[in-house]
């Protein structure tokens, strides 16, 4: 463990719908520069952690901290500012824009000039926008996606948009980078793709990643730590070899003998 | 405060011929996720073909037949040329067709039977009648009649039947309903059907108030609030709305009106539905999603 | 075969973000140009100029106004006449109350008032999404219309609500005449038409479209949902507001609130539906085909039907070919118009080959 204090804790954290406890009492803490795992049985809370993380949902107890600053509740507007990006599982593209419209958006942060400059297309718009344009050609370089920078995302094939909502979350030069299944429904060649372009970006960016996996295999490859959910709990925490030997760990995937 | 309960009254008898015109609106949402803006067409047309069959000189039972046949034909119609080659388009894309869908209905409707105003009388005298020391409209009280009776028959069609199972089905989950082997097509024609046969008895009554004219196909404009209020997916919730629509509306206009001037029925009910909406923005009864990513 | 974009590279991310990139292109539009800006006034007669072409442009531009908000930023409006109306009655009032007020001012301020009422009616849609907020804009149509005949002080207590524009003064030329009226409206029309293509083309346009397309990811990287949403609203209003005032004052001369009724929203939500939504261009597009069509029926009906048909009944034709055809584009060609246009384009691009 490094000494630095993480880049983000979670303490406590509990969450419920109409009464239904998603989370219970979950704490845990990502170092700066890491790649976090968070597995876990389908239905065990782990896409509403992140939920939680970037402010889509507000949690009924607990603290997040994030960068040292600590929130009860994150807007999603906060966490990005803070620099949160975020994929989806089930992919939220705007779909009716090109490609390179979404990188672009994903820069909005970055944007210095203001709609009325934009209008007349004067003052601080022209520069920044070639500014901003360089930035999201850069980001469209690095994924390997430039054939398809005009194309409208909706038509692009399942595999291509996971890289595109990579490329828009990384537009945003995050500091910490939430991946739900980034993986999901991919074949062993995209997924071993993928799992190269998360390397490169913590190598290369020094972004920290926390990212929810179901296949182990590329889990246990990628992350040098796992956070282990279940039903809500968190029932491991360590380095993968420390987690494939917690029997807690063990149970909640296997089963255990009543 | 006599005269407070007698406008209190008034209002809420006249708030359920607002639900009636609301509950066609729900059916087809709850079964096919529609925002039928041409409901109230679909009433202007019922009634319009009703009375001018009535004119020609067919008996009451007969024209009801026959207009009811026309509304299952219409039916089938919209089913075949709209709804399936829709099928799978985001709501917006629906809701816009059925605006689309509303000016054709007016458009034949009135080429075939004129757009002349026609009397209506359903033998029904709209004398005041006292009760219990208020003068309550006679007209007002059969149609409250009317819409329990319907509401009790749509009630008995959705949970006794094996339609209604299916409908039911198909308004939780139509991917599954499909699935299990459910034809939607049919099942959107049967709703659209119903609708219009509520949009009938609606038209009717509605007539027989107004005159049956081109004016009728405006009510869906007074419908709309309610179901705000009330919550797109519930019968119940159409018949509550329509009472808090037609009370307050009156309230307002006998109370607020001298105030800030006359006339404001008309926007009043969409004010009260926004403030309801900025405290409930599902509506009383709607069920409030949570967004899942 | 002339149309080609063999050997024409854009070198920079300007050049790219230009209006049109082919040589080809900035031809079409000069020829354009000038035909709507020098030749259609020196040989246009009074009917074109009066009956078709003023209030297509007038129509256009309200058409924009709701794409903007409609097609750009997603949030559906049955209210736009509501803020054509705005628009007409506040340049009406500063016109009158403000002595020496200039023409073109007033429409910047009346398109301003009914920017703050976009802004206004659009707050709800913060919390309230999809079908819901067709109440707010429902809201605003009833209320709007109703305020406008209810207060006297509105109309300069005309009996009825009626305004009539006084005569039409612009640097100090009179431009009541049809020509005059006709630049009034094109000018205008253009200078918006290329700010609304800046905004669309421009981080704002994006920010309305991520809107549009999926609100929580939007929130999730960062975009200010509130504040885009009233943007759409206030400028779409703004848009709207200048086209009702141009409506009153360059098209018809007199106008009452009535004029401005549902029946009028829902004539402009027709034009981005057939023209296109989410497409400039479409808004032209659509506007065109809503006026000439009722022109082009009754031509027609009065030469194959002479007798036939009496014109009540070919009113209600007409409502019947125009929901036909909503239903159609929805179902044949979402996008519109402005997507037939451009499948033609692609076509002439590799024209004699197919693909």
């Amino acid at each position: 463990m490094t000494a630095h204090a993480p880049l983000l804790e979670l303490q406590h954290i509990s969450l419920s719908f109409k009464g239904i406890k998603a989370i219970t009492d979950i704490s845990f803490a990502v170092q700066q520069g890491e790649i976090c795992a968070l597995i876990g049985p389908n239905g065990a809370g782990k896409s509403s952690l992140l939920n939680v993380i970037n402010g889509v949902y507000q949690p009924d107890e607990g603290v997040i901290s994030f960068n040292s600053k600590s929130y009860s509740r994150m807007k999603a507007h906060q966490a990005a500012v803070q620099g949160i990006a975020r994929t989806f599982q089930n992919i939220a593209l705007f779909k009716g824009m090109s490609v390179l419209d979404n990188v672009l958006t994903g820069r909005n942060l970055k944007v210095r000039s203001n709609w009325l400059e934009q209008m007349l297309n004067s003052g601080r718009a022209p520069a920044d926008y070639v500014s901003q344009r360089i930035k999201a050609e850069e980001v469209i370089d690095f994924l390997r996606i430039n054939q398809w920078r005009n194309s409208i995302v909706g038509t692009l094939p399942y595999g291509l948009q996971k890289r595109v909502e990579l490329a828009r979350a990384l537009a945003s030069e995050p500091r910490l980078l939430l991946l739900d299944e980034p993986m999901a429904g991919m074949n062993n060649e995209e997924k071993a793709e993928m799992s190269a372009f998360i390397l490169d970006t913590q190598r290369e960016f020094g972004t920290t990643v926390v990212l929810i996996e179901h296949d182990i295999g590329v889990v246990m490859n990628l992350s040098g730590h796992v956070v282990v959910l279940d039903y809500g709990k968190k029932v491991g925490d360590g380095t993968p070899d420390e987690v494939r030997h917690n029997p807690e760990v063990i149970a909640a995937y296997l089963g255990t003998k009543h | 405060m006599d005269f407070f309960l007698e406008v209190l009254t008034g209002g809420l008898l006249a708030g359920v011929m607002y639900s009636l015109v609301a509950i066609g609106f729900v059916l087809i949402y709850k079964a096919s996720g529609v925002f039928n803006f041409a409901q109230g067409a679909m009433v202007l047309f019922a009634a319009l073909t009703f009375v001018s069959l009535w004119e020609h000189g067919i008996p009451f039972w007969g024209a009801f037949v026959m207009t009811l046949l026309s509304m299952l034909a219409l039916a089938w119609g919209v089913e075949r040329v709209v709804l399936r080659p829709l099928v799978n388009r985001p709501p917006i894309t629906l809701f816009m067709a059925t605006l689309g869908l509303s000016y054709v209905i007016e458009g034949l409707a009135q080429l075939l039977w004129g757009s002349q105003v026609h009397g209506l009388e359903l033998g029904i005298s709209d004398e005041p009648l006292e009760v219990g020391g208020m003068l309550v409209s006679q007209f007002d009280l059969f149609a409250a009649g009317v819409a329990g009776v319907l509401v009790l028959i749509l009630s008995l069609l959705f949970n006794k039947t094996r339609i209604g199972i299916t409908l039911r089905a198909v308004a939780d989950d139509q991917l599954a309903a499909l699935a299990v082997g459910i034809r939607l097509e049919r099942i959107w024609m049967i709703v659209w059907a119903v609708a219009g046969f509520v949009g009938l008895v609606a038209g009717l009554l509605w007539g027989a108030r107004l005159g049956v004219q081109f004016s009728l196909s405006l009510v869906v404009l007074k419908a709309l609030p309610v179901l705000i209020i009330g919550g797109f997916t519930s019968v119940g919730g159409a018949i509550v709305g329509g009472l808090i629509i037609g009370a307050s509306e009156k309230l307002a206009e006998i109370y607020l009106g001298p105030l800030i001037g006359g006339g404001i029925e008309n926007w009043f009910p969409y004010v009260l539905a926004l403030l309801f909406l900025l405290v409930r923005p599902s509506g009383i009864f709607g069920e409030r999603a949570i967004e899942r990513v | 075969m002339l149309y080609r974009e063999s050997g024409q590279f854009n070198t920079s991310y300007r050049a790219d973000q230009r209006w049109f990139r082919l040589w080809q292109q900035r031809w079409v539009f000069a020829t354009w140009m000038i035909l709507a800006f020098v030749v259609v006034p020196l040989i246009g007669n009074d009917y074109w100029l009066n009956a078709i072409l003023i209030p297509f442009l007038v129509l256009s531009l309200a058409g924009l106004g709701l794409n903007l908000l409609t097609g750009y930023a997603g949030q559906i409006s049955l209210g736009s006449a509501a803020f054509m109306a705005i628009g007409a009655f506040a340049t009406y009032n500063f016109q009158l109350r403000i002595e020496g007020m200039p023409l073109l001012i007033s429409l910047f301020l009346g398109g301003l008032t009914a920017a703050g009422a976009g802004v206004v009616f659009g707050l709800p849609s913060l919390r309230i999404k999809g079908f819901y907020l067709l109440v707010s804009t429902l809201a605003a149509q009833f209320f709007v219309t109703w305020i406008l005949t209810q207060c006297g002080w509105f109309s300069n207590y005309n009996a009825s609500g009626v305004i009539t524009a006084p005569p039409l003064v612009v640097l100090g030329q009179n431009i009541s005449s049809p020509a005059g009226r006709y630049l009034l409206t094109l000018s205008v029309a253009f200078v918006l038409f290329w700010l609304a293509r800046n905004i669309v083309h421009g981080e704002l346009g994006r920010r309305w479209m991520a809107v549009r397309d999926m609100d929580t990811a939007a929130a999730v990287i960062g975009i200010p949902i509130l504040q885009t949403k009233l943007l759409a609203f206030a400028i779409s209003s703004f848009v709207l507001g200048i086209a009702g005032a141009l409506w009153a004052f360059a098209y018809l001369g007199t106008v009452e609130p009535h004029g401005f009724d549902l029946s009028r929203s829902f004539q402009i939500l027709f034009i981005i539906i057939i023209g296109g939504m989410g497409s400039i261009l479409g808004s032209f597009l659509g506007a065109a085909f809503i006026v000439l069509l009722p022109i082009l029926l009754s031509n027609l009906s009065a030469t194959f039907l002479a007798g036939w048909v009496d014109p009540g009944q070919l009113e209600n034709l007409q409502k019947i070919i125009f929901g036909a055809l909503i239903i159609f584009f929805l179902i044949k060609e979402p996008q519109g118009l402005a997507r037939l246009l451009e499948i033609v384009r692609q076509r002439a691009r590799v024209w004699p080959l197919r693909f």
